[in-house]
């Protein structure tokens, strides 16, 4: 009768099993959603694994990364002495000798600490291949839950760190697609399909790093007045337009810069020569 | 008799919208412990549904606003029977209700330079209505909420808890004001959820109950508002101010049928939204009342530059007040001038790019898409009249709002009479909840101090007998069958709405109100044999049943008043009277109990309860008339009025 | 107009117990899910509990799950349904049951509390306040909000996990700290009050993991993950893990 302070009249069991807490309308389904709820985590979770066997394989395989002019951004900027030759960047031996792994390890953290710590790559695997949960209204299977208040998912909140990285990551990404008007010879004022491939990946590359949600907040949303500040009102503003689209730019980006390794991939190993236009 | 909870506070406050909250929040401010109680859950009253804004002349927009232009225009709308000084001190003290929402934190649309912005609505002279989109009502309860709950910190800070000096008990109905000799002592009610009873004893009650539209079948009302506080002030003694005026807001949806009646904001006309018949003609322009000839355009063209010049045109006819629209829109679709579905078109897809109406109207825009399946952004509206608020209600001082005859008990808000006269302009019912609870709470609590230690006393007997009254419903079965059968309340309620909507609705006549008197002694007598299925927890069918009697009441109260008064005027229209007629323009007509005594047993059913009394108005204050041109005041007041 | 039978399961019982009944009801063109359950009432089951108010959406007092979809009644029309598909209504299903579709809603109103009001700024009179609406933009949109408690009611924080509801206050009333927070002239600053930190450590922002399932029931369309719940906790992270901010602040206090 109160605003609803006092306990209910009923004190519950221990508080166990969610939905089926003793004091709730007993239904002892896990849920009742007769749509096909599991396709979009099943959908999510195939997608990621598919990335992430696709990944593993061409950033261990320390082979085929380079065809003038290209470089694979899976192994861009290379920095280990054991990177193949390439005129004019990106390999800066900033490692010496001694890294006798896949040069692509090293650097490909960047990325992939971005997108592990986005806020919408977050929600897919968390709904994907955690269940945390399955979907809306869809009983997760476990039995505690504390969220990213603790190590490790408390570092979650590291994702800043890696937008600053993936910037430039981005400028990176973006002087190899200059050097891909090149053509195998290294001469400048050509262009080829890769040169095409390479250009719509760093588009969907910087409008995904852009679209972050950290971004945001750094180019304005930190602001309580946006009137005092109308610059950042506007980058704030064109920003948060291009995040309502983060997830969809997620995805065009993460098969993009994978399709951008493919194409390296078939040219390095002769499987098609690369069609120049001019 | 069943053992009833029982506490002790010093003000209480029946009703938790916009006036009851902002009554609570004055009383607990000024001291004294306010317990808040209301039917739904708390922030769900019936003021989230105002739309349009809140009319105070800030004068942020056309600087030209004052509290004297608002108050002519109130008067106005209320056809001069409006209870003047409530018109004065309403005017007055709107716009410092409106910023003190904004210390609250309130934040309404701005200006460019940062103020409140203002809009236009029927009858306004000027911007006036401080609005968010078009959901100000929504924005008000919320701040209210905001800040009972910032006092309640307060209190915790100062006791650890947070009830200590201000409560609201939510889900919970009063069904009976309680009296020591001629004060009052204390409300009776139960516990929605659990069905239990309890009594709060206090010596100042607040009703701020709202309204009475369920008892109509179109209405744009929820399910609250069956006229509990006109109900229970009747039962406790105090008098109800000119029933008959029922304002039907002229633009309510028509089409689907399950949503009939729901609210089209008055701001679609304000901001260019134009209503046309079938033939595509823009009718209003064929139904300016001869006293407003001078204000209102007389061509499309010119109200058409109305909105981008206002100060060289004069508005369209769509602005004019909600009755003449009302009477217009049902006039045409008489006519056989209407909708498919029964109504007239409301236009603005025409007028406004689709983004500028999503960005204003954005409620609207969703309430269309999502329940009749209309984009107004490509097409028109369906719309037609729906009951919406009733102007009359319990009499009550101007200044104080403490109601008349009974001692402790004040109204503020809906529930209360005489602010609005004849008609409410749109805009006016926010200000209104602000300007007389803040005033009702102050009052009540100065009562309840006054009254210190001498607090009076709560008869074991009367709450016996409400608990039995209470109770009835669920021994209906076990009656004699010489009675009848128990009814079904559904039933009952479902027939009130149907006789009140067909014959006490938009367009009056004699011998339909008679019928409809008839009917509703018929209904009493079937509503005393409602019966309810089940147990006390949370059992709809036994509350709708305990409602009956509020609206029965009411509704009498409505018909009783509509046939004694021969004319039209504001909310009130007589097809065998369709004249105003300035001879009643200073009468009030009161209800009351037949036979008030505790007025506990519900006597003999089939008679009438309530008997009218005619009374004169107060005079005008001759300040407040110079206000007004000579000319127009002789529309309105009689000869022997004018010359004193 | 066109109407026919439609097949229902709807909840009844208390804290006690229940199950799901069958009905058939008549449906007509035009109608929603709410207007089924007074049909019910009125011709088949007269003290089914349902709370409901205002038929329009805009109080948010219908809330219930419909096919397992947290929804308000009011707002979910009959012709999303296929005729020949049974549809189930329970109450919300995060919080105790009090009656049939009526759940107690407590926890909401506790919550509330727990976040301390906004703080006028001294020296600014009633009348004075002045603010762009650049800048009211964003806690209006918040504001919208009509406390259908959907969104608490799908939160799987405490919808999965009762023991969390302590410690956690749910989105809508994260949604409330960020609006304060980005309130114009909410001075809670100046009062020695950090939202930030009290979002943090005292309505347990930590445990959203940003699934987004309260933007996907919220009925007014708030965008409460993008445009509350994240920058919330970005304004957090401001505080605690940025570098640069960080450093920035070690400078400056040089």
């Amino acid at each position: 009768m109160a605003t609803g302070t006092e306990p209910p009249a009923t004190e519950p069991h221990p508080p166990t099993g969610g939905v089926r807490t003793r004091t709730r309308a007993a239904i002892a389904a896990p849920h009742l959603r007769t749509d096909r709820w599991w396709l979009a985590p099943a959908a999510t979770a195939a997608g990621l694994l598919a990335f992430v066997v696709y990944s593993t394989w061409r950033a261990l395989a320390n082979a085929d990364y380079y065809a003038a002019p290209y470089v694979s951004p899976f192994y861009s900027p290379c920095l280990a002495e054991n990177c193949e030759p390439m005129k004019a960047g990106p390999n800066w031996e900033l490692f010496g000798g001694w890294w006798g792994l896949s040069p692509a390890i090293i650097i490909l953290i960047f990325p992939l600490g971005f997108r592990l710590t986005c806020y919408y790559y977050r929600k897919a695997y968390y709904r994907g291949f955690w269940a945390s949960p399955p979907a809306c209204a869809v009983a997760e299977p476990h039995a505690k839950y504390t969220g990213e208040t603790r190590f490790p998912l408390i570092l979650q909140n590291i994702h800043r760190y890696f937008f600053y990285a993936a910037l430039l990551v981005a400028c990176i990404l973006t002087y190899d697609t200059v050097l891909a008007f090149r053509d195998e010879d290294y001469d400048w004022g050509h262009m080829g399909l890769g040169t095409l491939v390479f250009l719509v990946n760093i588009v969907l590359i910087w409008a995904y790093t852009i679209s972050c949600h950290s971004c945001r907040h750094i180019v304005g949303g930190k602001l309580k007045h946006f009137s005092r500040h109308p610059v950042r009102y506007r980058m704030w503003q064109w920003v948060g337009r291009l995040n309502a689209r983060h997830m969809q730019l997620a995805w065009a980006s993460l098969l993009s810069v994978a399709l951008a390794d493919l194409y390296v991939y078939l040219v390095a190993t002769g499987v098609f020569d690369d069609p120049r236009f001019f | 008799m069943s053992v009833v909870d029982r506490q002790e506070w010093d003000v209480v406050v029946v009703g938790a919208g916009g006036a009851g909250l902002r009554a609570a929040v004055e009383a607990r401010e000024r001291g004294a412990r306010t317990a808040v109680i209301c039917k739904s859950l708390f922030g769900k009253a019936h003021t989230v549904m105002a739309e349009g804004g809140i009319a105070a002349a800030m004068g942020n927009v056309n600087s030209g606003d004052n509290w004297q232009v608002h108050f002519r225009d109130t008067m106005r709308g209320g056809k001069f029977l409006n209870q003047w000084r409530m018109a004065e001190l309403h005017a007055q003290e709107a716009p410092q209700r409106v910023w003190e929402l904004e210390t609250w934190g309130a934040l309404f649309d701005r200006t460019k330079d940062g103020r409140i912005s203002q809009r236009n609505f029927g009858g306004h002279e000027y911007p006036r209505l401080a609005h968010v989109g078009d959901r100000t009502g929504l924005e008000l309860i919320r701040t209210l909420q905001q800040k009972i709950v910032a006092l309640q910190q307060e209190d915790f800070r100062e006791t650890g808890d947070y009830e200590s000096r201000l409560k609201v008990f939510q889900e919970c109905t009063v069904t009976r004001v309680l009296k020591d000799g001629p004060l009052v002592s204390g409300v009776f009610g139960y516990e929605r959820e659990t069905g239990r009873f309890f009594v709060l004893e206090a010596p100042a009650v607040v009703i701020a109950t709202g309204g009475i539209g369920k008892s109509f079948k179109v209405t744009s009302n929820s399910w609250e508002y069956t006229g509990d506080g006109h109900a229970l002030a009747l039962l406790a003694g105090a008098p109800l101010l000119n029933m008959e005026f029922v304002q039907f807001h002229p633009t309510g949806m028509v089409w689907p049928p399950s949503v009939k009646g729901i609210l089209v904001t008055e701001s679609v006309r304000g901001d260019g939204g134009v209503l046309r018949n079938s033939e595509g003609k823009r009718f209003m322009f064929d139904y300016v009342p001869d006293v407003f000839k001078d204000k209102y355009a007389e061509s499309e063209e010119e109200g058409d530059r109305w909105y981008e010049d206002p100060d060289h045109n004069r508005r369209p006819p769509e602005l004019l007040p909600r009755d003449e629209v009302a009477r217009a829109i049902n006039a045409e679709v008489k006519a056989g001038r209407g909708s498919p579905h029964g109504g007239v078109f409301l236009d603005v897809s025409t007028r406004m790019p689709a983004e500028v109406v999503k960005r204003r109207l954005p409620s609207m825009y969703h309430q269309f898409k999502e329940l009749a399946d209309v984009d107004i952004t490509a097409e028109p509206m369906e719309v037609g009249p729906t009951c919406h608020y009733v102007m009359g209600g319990i009499a009550v001082d101007s200044d104080s709002a403490a109601a008349r005859g009974v001692p402790g008990l004040f109204a503020a808000g809906e529930v209360a009479g005489g602010m609005h006269g004849s008609n409410r302009l749109g805009g006016n019912s926010l200000s209104d909840l602000l300007v007389f609870g803040r005033r009702a709470g102050r009052h009540a609590a100065e009562y309840a101090g006054a009254a210190g230690d001498a607090r009076p006393r709560v008869d074991d007997a009367q709450v016996d007998a409400a608990a039995a009254e209470a109770l009835r419903p669920f021994s209906a079965e076990g009656e004699t069958p010489a009675e009848g059968p128990p009814e079904n309340p559904y039933t009952v309620h479902q027939e009130l709405q149907q006789t009140m909507n067909d014959l006490v609705g938009i367009i009056r006549r004699a011998p339909e109100m008679k019928q409809a008197l008839d009917r509703l002694a018929e209904l009493r007598v079937r509503a005393g044999r409602a019966g309810v299925e089940g147990h006390r927890q949370f059992n709809p069918g036994w509350h709708l049943a305990l409602d009956l009697r509020n609206m029965l009441l009411v509704s009498e109260c409505v018909a009783r008043a509509a046939l004694e008064r021969t004319e039209s005027r504001g909310g009130h229209t007589r097809e065998d009277h369709p004249g105003m007629d300035r001879a009643w323009r200073n009468v009030n007509l009161l209800c009351a109990l037949t036979d008030p005594g505790d007025g506990l047993p519900a006597g003999e059913a089939a008679r009438g309860r309530i008997a009218l009394t005619r009374e004169t108005t107060e005079p005008i204050r001759p300040d407040l008339l110079a206000l007004f041109e000579k000319e127009e005041l002789v529309k309105y007041l009689a000869e022997e009025e004018l010359y004193e | 107009m066109s109407s026919y039978e439609a097949r229902f399961k709807v909840w009844r019982g208390d804290v006690r117990g229940g199950g799901l009944e069958d009905f058939r009801v008549e449906v007509n063109d035009g109608e929603v899910v709410l207007d089924i359950i007074h049909r019910l009432q009125a011709t088949q089951a007269p003290d089914l509990a349902v709370r409901w108010n205002c038929k329009a959406g805009k109080c948010g007092s219908c809330s219930a799950e419909i096919n397992g979809r947290p929804r308000l009644l009011c707002m979910t029309r009959m012709s999303v349904f296929e005729r020949d598909e049974t549809i189930t209504v329970t109450p919300l299903r995060a919080f105790p049951v009090v009656r049939d579709l009526v759940t107690d809603v407590g926890f909401n109103y506790t919550k509330a509390r727990q976040v301390p009001a906004f703080v006028p700024p001294e020296g600014v009179g009633a009348g004075e306040y002045r603010m762009m609406q650049e800048d009211v933009d964003r806690p209006q949109e918040f504001r919208k909000c009509i406390e259908c408690f959907l969104c608490q009611d799908v939160c799987h924080v405490v919808r999965d996990h009762e023991e969390n509801k302590p410690a956690f206050a749910g989105p809508r009333f994260l949604m409330r700290v960020a609006e304060l927070d980005m309130h114009p002239l909410d001075a809670a600053e100046e009062s020695g009050l950090d939202r930030k930190r009290t979002a943090q450590e005292e309505h347990g922002l930590g445990y959203c993991n940003i699934t987004k399932c309260c933007t996907e029931v919220c009925p007014e369309g708030i965008r409460i993950t993008d445009n509350a719940l994240i920058p919330l906790k970005e304004r957090a992270v401001d505080r605690k893990y940025d570098p640069l901010v960080w450093l920035g602040s070690k400078i400056r206090r040089r």
